[in-house]
């Protein structure tokens, strides 16, 4: 069987891809994917921890992680066509009218 | 709700009715609002004055605003005989002043403005006097003090007005400064900022003494001190008197009303209401009665030979409060009060006739220019003369019975007493002096303006016309609740104070009493009659005695040279310094240094920090992810792990 | 198995709140009159308001909670919702950006919000949060064709994600830590084990989350961008909401869960606390739009705020609280009074506002000197309350550091004062009136004005 820390390790592994690709990717639908991957590694974990200390919690909480980051990509996608619309920009540079 | 409340309260309430509305809808009718308010003041005043006279004494917290611990900021009320004369002081005058203002802000385009804060002002100055501890009259002291700023910039298009305002404004924040701290010390050492808890500990502060670099101040001394600061700014004494005559600047109704009867008194009343802290401390008494013999003197000898009319009553003021001051440092707190209230009347009066006869003139000031109005103004003239009889201190007229109180008291109080009661009886001759030079230069003799002003010569409205007479039965009448028990009266006003500001003891007879006040009434014929012969009589004379004696003619034109004193030993100093430093050193960086160092410094600051700012989200992220791993490294290190 | 039926009574105000937001989307396609969705919002939240009091209790097996600190929270969120509908309802016309879901959202997010201050279970709190979360990212973005309303969306939303993420993984650690979401097993299954290196990361992650949300320096750069770019009534709806409700989760799980940390946790809000108050009050100075300061201001306010829960004391709790219930009304009052301006975004637009509007001019005074902290308006309370709260935890320092922050923030609120007062008038200042928007106005100031003459109606 593997063991648990294999599985935290791969979770935190993928966090901290995941939040690296969030700082250094300038795409705002990578930083999308980014975001998913980050809320997936702490899925892998709920998932590994859950299924270790045998209480069913942490499988409920993925589901419903799973079900929230879905509405977020629905909303992050709208956000962004509203966006495309107006300025025909995906990339963080061209969107920095505010500052300051 | 009860009574007392409503006293403060119907003026703030008629001050937002005018603020709000008196542009749009009440505007001419503003006076409506005002005079209204404070006339329910004045009518709950008198009803709650003859409680006090029965013996009622009023002290609770109306309002609990913060309680904290053994801090605790409340509105409260403490009525007892002081307060009670104030409330018929403030609320009497401001009534008449209010009535007068009618006729003489009619068409000013600041009406509704000018009730509106005439208002406030009344507002303030009732909080002020009746209030139970110390923030509320410190609330108060700042409040009128604002109040009067508004007023004297009242007409701000007018550059003197507005510069008259500012004056008033800095010169007071010196007096104010000291005030502060001595509220400061009062609740740092007595733990209260209520009166009756002072009073009744401030006895456990004597012989306690601070050091002060190197120096061992006795405490209460020094608090007594600082108490006095404010007075001295607030009722312009020397050397912080120089705001008052050019707050002349203000329209004569509030000269009236704040610069003569009410706020100016406001110090005055604040060392009565100490009076259990200033009596532990004869050096403060000392330094109160002589700054106030001082000022009283010098005040009066440069009202001397001024031609501006409402300077002339502004001067004499100030000497008249040097008199209440005189008379709170030799202990004889009940005198100065009854001076106080007998002043507010023939004081306002003097004002106001001033202002009658501004009126008839097109805003003529100078006496000079004046002369023979009295056929055509009666009212204005008798008035004005009655006026003149009680302030000189004749016989049966209000000012004499307290002015006399304050010498004879004066007199019997050793040996600083002796001086004061010297200096006191020249002021009172020379205050005879200049108030007949009034009469005789601008009611007697011919007209000397130009034909235009003539022309429009005419007695003032009857809204303008009561308000004096009222006045001046108030000028010869106010003094007969202190006729002393030598002129066999019972001296009623004294045994009314003596629960809450005592009464000295006097040993001497009648006889040595006889002997003062013949010797203060002899002082004030006299000015009359030296006024007589120079101004009536022989008006070549005064220009020869100027000539004669033309060095102190010129010292006392120009008020002994005060205001320029002060510019040539601080204002020139502090430009000097500002602009040496400036050409000398470093383009102005010292100056901005002082100046607007610190803020620009944040500002600059402020300009580097929000580059970080930088609109790019990567950096936000990036700025949240460093904030995670440094707090985790921090967190991490302090946990040794 | 037999699975009992859950006692609904304590969700109560939840329910309505979340089936009036449905009913509102249902009803955008009957009513063409977009203000009768409003008035339908109002109704409800006066309903949950009415029934909240009654609803103490837990049920879902513990992972929900009424207790009176929940409900007072609610309060506040409640009371931001209706202020929020009052100041909208004109202005999002003038926006053109009526949209019916417009008012369901502003429901979804306030149920997300009571959900938050009532989560006795980590799942419920994450639920709670994301569904404001979410609410709120398109509200910033409500105006779909405005560039500026676009990028604060998207600002809002990725820094949005990139933080619940942060959350999530902190709570992750957690569970597996302790085999268990509930706050209050957490707080004694720590108390068995002691503290460890990983319970410290996952209290790290989860603070992020939440200071994310108050605007904390150093996760506050979000708020200027978002404050600015979403339409001014959401922005106000922001600064008070969603602020609320991550104080009162932090309350919950810094002072449940993470007890036997609190030293570690409270060293690390007094270095945030003095950060967010020195980042608020410093570049706030220098903004030029009156929404931008704001946000800086809301971002001052976080760093005092955050004082009360440095404090660890019931009375810096309470304090706390009082602090964010009249911050709602000043700070709403305050936007309220740039919606009525035609134009009201920059400072300049103030200028001279004294001799043109006197009234309108007057009331943004009013709530200037309340945010500053002038006696006697509510934010002078606000403050004394708080400041007295945390000197008499020992935190004499810290407060005096507050207290100067305090007067720098004189600076730029006085100066909008200034512009109004003393400046010469540019052009004559046009303004939109509604009754809605009077009456909330209406509502701030005498709230602004009465509790700070009369504080002993919420202190204690």
């Amino acid at each position: 069987m593997v063991p648990l820390n294999w599985y935290i390790g791969l979770s935190a592994v993928i966090f901290v891809i995941g939040m690296v690709g969030f700082i250094v990717r300038k795409n705002i639908l990578i930083m999308l994917m980014s975001i998913e991957l980050m809320l997936n590694s702490v899925n892998i974990s709920l998932v590994a921890f859950s299924h270790y200390l045998q209480d069913l919690r942490g499988q409920v909480f993925v589901f419903f992680i799973i079900t929230v980051a879905a509405a977020e990509a629905a909303i992050g996608l709208a956000i962004l066509v509203a966006l495309f619309k107006n300025k025909a920009a995906v990339h963080t540079d061209e969107i920095m009218e505010m500052k300051g | 709700m009860d009574k007392y409340l409503l006293i403060p309260l119907l003026p703030l309430i008629a001050f937002t009715i005018n603020i709000v509305f008196g542009k749009g809808i009440i505007k001419e009718k503003a006076h409506w609002v005002s005079i209204l308010a404070v006339l329910g003041s004045f009518v709950i005043s008198a009803s709650t004055f003859t409680e006090v006279l029965n013996g009622k004494i009023i002290n609770y917290d109306v309002y609990n605003w913060i309680v904290s611990g053994n801090f605790r900021v409340t509105i409260g009320f403490l009525i007892d005989q002081l307060t009670a004369i104030m409330l018929i002081v403030v609320t009497s005058v401001s009534l008449l002043v209010h009535i007068y203002s009618v006729g003489y802000m009619h068409g000013d385009k600041g009406y509704y403005r000018f009730f509106a804060y005439l208002s406030l002002f009344t507002f303030s100055m009732l909080m002020l006097v009746m209030g139970n501890n110390l923030l509320q009259l410190y609330f108060g002291w700042e409040a009128v003090g604002l109040c009067s700023y508004f007023l004297i910039g009242f007409w701000y298009e007018k550059k003197s007005a507005a510069d008259a305002g500012k004056k008033a404004f800095i010169v007071n924040r010196f007096g104010d400064f000291g005030f502060g701290l001595g509220v400061i010390m009062i609740f740092l050492m007595l733990g209260t900022v209520h009166y009756s808890d002072i009073f009744s500990k401030v006895g456990t502060l004597t012989g306690q003494t601070i050091n002060i670099l190197g120096y061992n101040v006795d405490l209460i001394t020094l608090i007594a001190l600082l108490l006095f600061c404010g007075a001295v700014g607030k009722s312009a004494q020397i050397p912080l008197h120089v705001w008052l005559p050019d707050a002349m600047e203000g329209p004569t109704p509030v000269s009236a009303l704040i610069h003569a009867a009410t706020m100016v008194t406001a110090g005055v009343f604040m060392v009565a209401r100490f009076n259990p802290l200033f009596s532990l401390s004869e050096v403060a008494m000392n330094v109160v009665a002589l700054t106030g013999a001082i000022t009283s003197l010098f005040a009066a000898t440069i009202a001397l030979v001024q031609n501006d009319i409402k300077r002339i009553v502004a001067y004499s003021t100030v000497s008249q409060l040097g008199y209440m001051f005189l008379a709170c440092g030799v202990g004889a707190y009940g005198a100065g009060i009854f001076h106080l209230y007998t002043h507010a009347y023939f004081k306002a009066l003097l004002f106001l006739g001033a202002g009658s006869v501004m009126h008839a003139m097109a805003g003529e000031l100078d006496v000079q220019k004046m002369g023979g109005l009295k056929k055509h103004m009666p009212i204005t003239y008798i008035t004005f003369l009655i006026a003149s009889l009680s302030i000189a201190g004749i016989p049966g007229l209000a000012g004499f019975f307290s002015k006399d109180e304050i010498l004879w008291l004066a007199y019997n109080h050793g040996m600083v007493g002796k001086i004061v009661w010297a200096m006191g009886t020249v002021v009172a001759a020379l205050t005879a002096f200049y108030s007949f030079r009034i009469i005789f230069l601008a009611f007697h003799g011919k007209f000397r303006g130009t034909h235009e002003q003539e022309h429009h010569l005419h007695e003032s409205p009857k809204v303008m016309t009561i308000p004096l007479i009222i006045l001046a039965i108030g000028a010869i009448s106010a003094g007969w609740f202190g006729i002393p028990a030598a002129l066999g009266g019972s001296n009623a006003i004294a045994h009314f104070f003596e629960p809450v500001l005592g009464h000295p003891h006097v040993t001497a007879g009648h006889e040595e009493e006889f002997m003062v006040m013949g010797i203060s009434i002899a002082a004030a014929i006299g000015g009359i009659f030296i006024s007589w012969i120079f101004y009536s009589l022989k008006p070549e004379m005064p220009k020869n005695l100027a000539k004669k004696f033309k060095r102190i003619y010129i010292t006392l034109w120009n008020k002994y040279y005060v205001d320029e004193l002060y510019d040539f030993i601080i204002v020139r100093p502090m430009k000097w310094l500002a602009n040496s430093i400036l050409v000398a050193v470093t383009d102005g960086k010292i100056i901005e240094g002082i100046v607007n160092g610190v803020p620009q410094a944040i500002r600059n600051f402020s300009e580097r920090l929000r580059k970080l700012q930088t609109g790019q989200l990567q950096h936000y992220g990036l700025g949240m992810a460093l904030g995670l791993f440094v707090i985790l490294a921090l967190v991490l290190i302090a946990a040794g792990r | 198995m037999n699975i009992p039926f859950p006692d609904l009574r304590p969700v109560t105000p939840e329910i309505i709140m979340t089936l009036s937001a449905t009913a509102l989307l249902i009803l955008e396609l009957i009513f063409k009159n977009k203000g009768v969705l409003a008035f339908i919002g109002i109704l409800a939240a006066a309903a949950v308001m009415y029934i909240m009091p009654a609803s103490m209790g837990e049920t879902f097996g513990g992972m929900f909670i009424s207790d009176s600190y929940s409900i007072f929270f609610k309060f506040i969120f409640i009371i931001n919702l209706i202020l929020t509908i009052l100041i909208s309802l004109r202005y999002i016309q003038r926006q053109k950006a009526e949209y019916g879901e417009y008012y369901s959202l502003l429901l979804f997010a306030t149920a997300g919000m009571m959900l938050m201050a009532s989560a006795k279970d980590l799942i419920i709190l994450y639920l709670g949060l994301e569904l404001m979360a979410l609410s709120t990212y398109i509200l910033a973005g409500i105006k779909r064709h405005d560039v500026k309303s676009n990028e604060a969306a998207i600002k809002y939303f990725l820094l949005g994600g990139f933080s619940s993420a942060l959350l999530l993984y902190g709570i992750s650690l957690l569970y597996g830590m302790t085999t268990t979401t509930d706050i209050y097993k957490i707080a004694e299954h720590l108390k068995a084990t002691g503290v460890t290196t990983t319970l410290l990361l996952s209290m790290i992650l989860i603070a992020v989350a939440f200071l994310f949300k108050i605007a904390a320096a150093p996760f506050h750069m979000w708020a200027p961008d978002v404050y600015e770019g979403a339409p001014t009534s959401i922005t106000a709806f922001m600064s008070v909401g969603p602020k609320a409700a991550g104080f009162a989760v932090i309350g919950r799980v810094f002072y449940t869960a993470f007890q036997n940390i609190q030293t570690d946790w409270t060293t690390i809000l007094i270095g945030i606390a003095i950060l967010t108050m020195a980042v608020g009050n410093i570049l706030a100075i220098v903004q030029t739009n009156i929404k931008r300061m704001l946000a800086y201001s809301s971002i001052a306010h976080a760093g005092y705020i955050l004082l009360g829960i440095i404090a660890g004391t019931t009375e810096g709790l309470n304090a706390m609280m009082t602090y964010l219930f009249i911050y709602a009304f000043m700070n709403i009052g305050a936007f309220a009074i740039v919606i009525i301006l035609d134009r009201g975004e920059e400072l300049s637009d103030y200028e001279g506002l004294a001799k043109n509007r006197p009234l309108v001019a007057a009331l943004m005074l009013v709530f200037m000197f309340s945010l500053t902290g002038i006696p006697p308006t509510a934010g002078f309370i606000a403050k004394f309350n708080l400041f007295t709260a945390v000197i008499k935890a020992g935190y004499t320092w810290l407060v005096i550091i507050a207290v100067m922050f305090s007067a720098i923030s004189a600076y730029y609120y006085l100066r909008v004062v200034m512009n109004m007062y003393m400046k010469e008038m540019k052009q004559e200042a046009a303004i939109h009136l509604s009754p809605s928007l009077s009456l909330a106005i209406l509502i701030t100031v005498l709230m602004v004005l009465i509790i700070g003459i009369m504080p002993s109606m919420v202190i204690g």
